[in-house]
């Protein structure tokens, strides 16, 4: 995965390098030219012109990527009070305040399409942007951190590594930044399912319950099946989109068997088994009417997951407030001096 | 420059936390780089929200804040009109100048 990164990263080099096509000359069609610089896979900049539906499909998809960063803050800080060991706890802190980068990555990468992130955030406190339907879900045992890293953030990173190719010039550097980070937590989640299935047969038991619990909500996290898929087929006619959900579902689950075999775990799906026809493995599919339901708000942790985020919002005015009359007065100070 | 100077003529600093673009400069870098932008009230915490967010993994040795509304940028329309006269001096480059043979040392 982090070679993929690495590919990408070097394509936009290169692309940069290879310079764009000429800019239009004046009188020339906007659309004519944003086509011809999405066909030669080049990226579109924040001062480019853009089609109205490739801005606001753009806000619509990074914002609630930030938003799912920030509020994904909370299923694992759950957990950092009672990780069981020092060292567990330091990694798990370091990957929580990873995630509030990655929020700040990616708000800044939102706010070049013309919007703030004051608004975005007002946007998410209203209801009225979502963030991934995985975070509604709630963390009942240590084990589940390590479901969370391996299965969740496993989930992320085959989603997120095509976006490193994103037509939209900020949102693939900010991709490039984020998976390389994200590695970093899909392989501690990992190390801490090994560990605890290669312990006493009660951790063991608590790694196989917590993957047990998360595996279907992270394949659901690559959204409903193609055919129900509502902007699937324009961002990919824009570059967005590189693969259908169903595609990276898939490549998602021949990754996991693997991984789950070498944890001596399982998954839970009696009907996977290897197809030879189709050289991938076939599985059941997530319930999408529990995805469905979960969007809409009705998940097992939604109002609990919106409520912590309002009153973090509400009970920081104060300090907000105070940030910004102390800077204030500090620069009519500098100005009194300077006079 | 900057994805985010860019369009500083659309947003200032505005509202209770100003943007800021932040510079770092790796540690055997010789010159500091965009990285990418953030908001805070002041320098000082910018400062030290840079470090935390851009530096986490010993990416630099120096960072610079500066206020996005500080930067003014070239516009991607008039490309072609500001930068053509690179183009049409060819003479700027050492490779312009024929060489005699047996010219040693230039």
């Amino acid at each position: 995965m982090l070679g993929q990164v690495e590919a990408a990263e070097e394509a936009l080099r290169r692309a940069a390098e290879r310079g764009r096509p000429d800019g239009p000359a004046p009188g020339d069609d906007l659309q004519a030219y944003f086509d011809e610089v999405i066909a030669a896979d080049q990226k579109i900049e924040p001062r480019d012109w853009m089609p109205e539906a490739y801005r606001k499909t753009l806000i619509r998809q990074i914002a609630q990527h930030a938003h799912s960063e920030i509020i994904g803050m909370q299923p694992e800080g759950n957990w950092i009070s009672r990780a069981p060991s020092l060292k567990r706890k330091a990694i798990l802190l370091a990957k929580v305040q990873d995630e509030a980068g990655h929020g700040l990555y990616l708000y800044a990468a939102a706010e070049t399409l013309g919007i703030t992130r004051d608004e975005l955030v007002e946007l998410l406190l209203a209801g009225r942007q979502k963030y991934s339907s995985i975070f509604n879900y709630p963390t009942l045992s240590w084990a589940d951190v390590g479901a969370i890293g391996w299965l969740v953030d496993g989930a992320a990173i085959v989603n997120q590594v095509p976006l490193c190719r994103c037509s939209y010039g900020p949102y693939a550097r900010a991709m490039i930044r984020v998976c390389k980070e994200e590695s970093f937590h899909q392989r501690q989640g990992y190390e801490i399912l090994h560990t605890l299935s290669h312990g006493t047969p009660a951790q063991k038991a608590m790694a196989q319950d917590a993957i047990d619990r998360w595996w279907y909500p992270s394949l659901a996290m690559f959204g409903p099946p193609d055919g129900d898929s509502t902007h699937s087929a324009q961002s990919m006619a824009w570059k967005i989109k590189r693969f259908s959900n169903d595609e990276l579902r898939q490549r998602f689950v021949d990754m996991c068997v693997q991984q789950a075999e070498i944890l001596g775990l399982t998954l839970p799906d009696p009907d996977l088994r290897w197809n030879e026809d189709r050289q991938a493995y076939d599985y059941t599919q997530p319930d999408y009417d529990e995805l469905m339901r979960v969007i809409k708000g009705d998940g097992p942790c939604n109002r609990e997951r919106m409520t912590h985020r309002r009153r973090a919002h509400a009970d920081g005015a104060w300090v907000r407030e105070a940030a910004a009359a102390y800077a204030a007065k500090r620069a009519a100070e500098r100005e009194r001096v300077a006079a | 420059m900057s994805e985010r100077s860019e369009r500083t003529d659309q947003r200032g600093v505005s509202g209770p936390s100003p943007l800021w673009e932040v510079f770092v400069r790796a540690r055997r870098g010789l010159s500091h780089t965009h990285v990418g932008s953030l908001h805070a009230p002041d320098a000082e915490l910018a400062l030290r929200n840079a470090r935390d967010l851009y530096t986490r993994r010993q990416e630099g040795v120096s960072i610079w804040v500066v206020p996005a509304a500080a930067i003014t940028a070239s516009s991607p329309d008039e490309k072609d009109a500001f930068f053509d006269p690179a183009a049409d001096k060819v003479y700027r480059h050492p490779t312009f100048y024929d060489v005699p043979e047996g010219v040693a040392h230039l």
